[in-house]
């Protein structure tokens, strides 16, 4: 058994050491907002918060992550109550067919977490490893802007425990 | 206190250049069309657009910071603006700066500024690509001061260290050799200036001619040996170097990475028997076939045709010398987790074919692990919209501790090299240098 920290609750898993943390987010947590896309850590659906970091939780080997904080897009907020971060991607209908929507949200959390109030050049230089084939970047983009705007408004950053 | 202000007065007169006359901006109409593809092409060898454009920027325009261990210089505007530009230079102007490191003002230019390389470069060749540069779109952007530290930011200095150490001399043809490896010789001494990143430098910053080739430094990165001390794990023919400078990939080679990724997109584009005449010039210092090297290199080939014996020599590695937590076992759980998915076995990968069995990637053999640090965390992707071999990069995902015992391991127990010195030195400073980068990039 493996045990690890997600979404600050510490969870064991049975799984191989090799399989990748977002297989076992998916199929043993049933916490499905992390998407398998590409598998190669080129598309970034599968991103996730390691510590701060952002990172393609296709190519982090469970057993490499050890006691570092785990956070998906599932610590963000509830449909009923969105984080600020959820809140903007709807407000500016980020999303097209949404299947990049959980991974372009957590490493836009990284983002902002970091920075408060990040320059357009910021955003679209930290978003960049993140693709979306249905072309709504643009939206995207406004949207990460509404978030930092809805962070600084509220007193909630976006953080769920 | 007399004499000391005569010595000053007396260098004052020996450093001093005078201004050349500004003149009216030649049309670009007026030059012709044959020079200016002459100096298309001299420019794409010479990666003048490397320096002087900054990433995201207008071509050649300046404004890239050029690190240095003086401090920071940037590339200047050479598009033919005449307020910002290069636009209201004489084609002597242009000629002094280049091979006498003068500007047009009169002031001496920093040898970052490969003017030592450059002035190698005969009248004609100049003047080409003069005819390129002025036929430019001009753009009206200005680049920020340079950010030397002291005594450094003067540049009247420039002027003895010149007499130092700023002798060119046009290398004679050697007529032993082919016509195709004098054309070599003259490009990769003069115009490529190979040896501004792969030859080492004292401690002024100047290029040790002795140890041409011989391995330097490159923004951060190592630019390993292309002569006969090359570390490559197969030595490099003149075919294969050439097909690795012209399209960036070759069979048991590793990709270009860092600086080298943009010396290799120009050399796309530049004209194929220059390619060539670079490749087989270099490729002609490369180590002495000997019956020893053809026997590692026949090791090193037999490690990467076989997966599970480079495997199981790295889990028989055993302990390393300096080695603390974790235990090199955990460096290769780490290398079968992470990297052995595409790197071993040669699978198929969507960008490159077969991602490279790392037995013959040439960053586990160089002098310092930096290089094959940077990677793992930066991973290698091309820049933004060019095609190139593709690599995701792990930092945040690997600690840093699982970086080091990943590094170790690479070395010990799939290049069989004796091991890095200070593994965790050169992460810690890839570390500070990737911040440093991040930040300046957010400053803008």
């Amino acid at each position: 058994m493996i045990t690890i920290n997600v979404n600050n609750r510490p969870v064991q898993v049975d799984a191989e050491p090799g399989t990748p943390l977002l297989y076992v987010l998916r199929d043993h947590l049933q916490l499905n907002g992390a998407k398998f896309g590409c598998g190669l850590g080129q598309c970034g659906a599968c991103t996730v918060l390691l510590e701060n970091q952002p990172v393609f939780s296709c190519l982090v080997p469970v057993s490499t992550v050890g006691t570092r904080r785990v956070r998906t897009l599932e610590s963000l907020g509830t449909a009923a109550e969105p984080g600020p971060v959820q809140r903007a991607f709807v407000e500016e209908q980020a999303a097209q067919c949404g299947y990049c929507i959980a991974g372009m949200a957590m490493r836009a959390q990284a983002l902002l977490e970091r920075n408060p109030s990040p320059s357009r050049q910021e955003i679209l230089r930290h978003m960049s490893p993140n693709l979306c084939r249905c072309g709504t970047h643009m939206r995207i983009v406004r949207a990460v802007e509404r978030a930092a705007r809805l962070m600084v408004a509220g007193t909630n950053g976006g953080v769920k425990s | 206190m007399i004499l000391a202000f005569l010595l000053v007065a007396a260098f004052v007169a020996y450093a001093w250049r005078s201004a050349i006359a500004p003149i009216e901006p030649p049309s670009p109409a007026g030059f012709d069309s044959a020079l200016v593809a002459k100096g298309a092409a001299l420019a794409t060898i010479a990666n003048c657009n490397t320096c002087h454009t900054a990433e995201g920027g207008s071509s050649y325009a300046g404004g890239r910071a050029l690190k240095t261990a003086y401090g920071t210089l940037y590339g200047t505007n050479i598009t033919p603006d005449p307020q910002h530009g290069i636009g209201r230079w004489p084609p002597e102007a242009f000629a002094r700066a280049l091979r006498e490191g003068v500007s047009r003002d009169g002031r001496h230019l920093y040898p970052a500024f490969p003017y030592t390389h450059y002035a190698l470069m005969p009248e004609e060749d100049v003047q080409a690509l003069y005819a390129f540069i002025m036929t430019r779109d001009p753009v009206a952007a200005d680049v920020p001061e340079n950010d030397l530290r002291f005594p450094f930011n003067i540049r009247m200095l420039v002027a003895a260290w010149k007499t130092l150490y700023f002798h060119p001399a046009a290398a004679a043809a050697d007529p032993a050799q082919s016509a195709e490896w004098n054309r070599g010789a003259y490009l990769v001494q003069g115009p490529a200036h190979c040896g501004s990143c792969h030859t080492p430098r004292n401690f002024l910053g100047a290029e040790k001619t002795r140890k041409h080739l011989d391995g330097g430094d490159a923004e951060g990165w190592h630019a390993p040996a292309i002569n006969s001390a090359s570390p490559s794990p197969v030595p490099w023919s003149g075919d294969a170097l050439y097909r690795y400078l012209r399209y960036g990939h070759v069979d048991r080679h590793a990709v270009p990475a860092g600086p080298m990724a943009e010396v290799v997109r120009n050399l796309s584009a530049a004209p194929e028997a220059d390619v060539r005449a670079i490749a087989a010039y270099v490729a002609s210092f490369a180590p002495e076939d000997t019956a020893e090297r053809r026997e590692r290199t026949k090791q090193i080939l037999a490690r990467a045709g076989n997966e599970e014996t480079a495997q199981a020599a790295g889990a028989a590695a055993g302990p390393q010398p300096g080695d603390g937590n974790p235990p090199p076992q955990a460096g290769h759980a780490l290398y079968a987790a992470t990297c052995a998915s595409c790197h071993g076995g040669g699978r198929l990968t969507p960008s490159a074919g077969t991602a490279l069995n790392l037995a013959l990637g040439s960053a586990l053999y160089f002098p310092t692990s930096k290089n094959l640090t940077r990677i793992i965390l930066d991973g290698i992707t091309p820049a933004e919209g060019e095609r190139g071999a593709w690599m995701p990069g792990f930092a945040g995902a690997l600690s840093d501790e699982q970086v080091v015992a990943l590094v170790r391991y690479l070395r010990s127990g799939i290049a069989q090299a004796p091991p890095w010195r200070d593994v965790e030195g050169d992460l810690k400073q890839v570390q500070r240098e990737r911040e440093q980068k991040l930040a300046a990039a957010e400053a803008k």
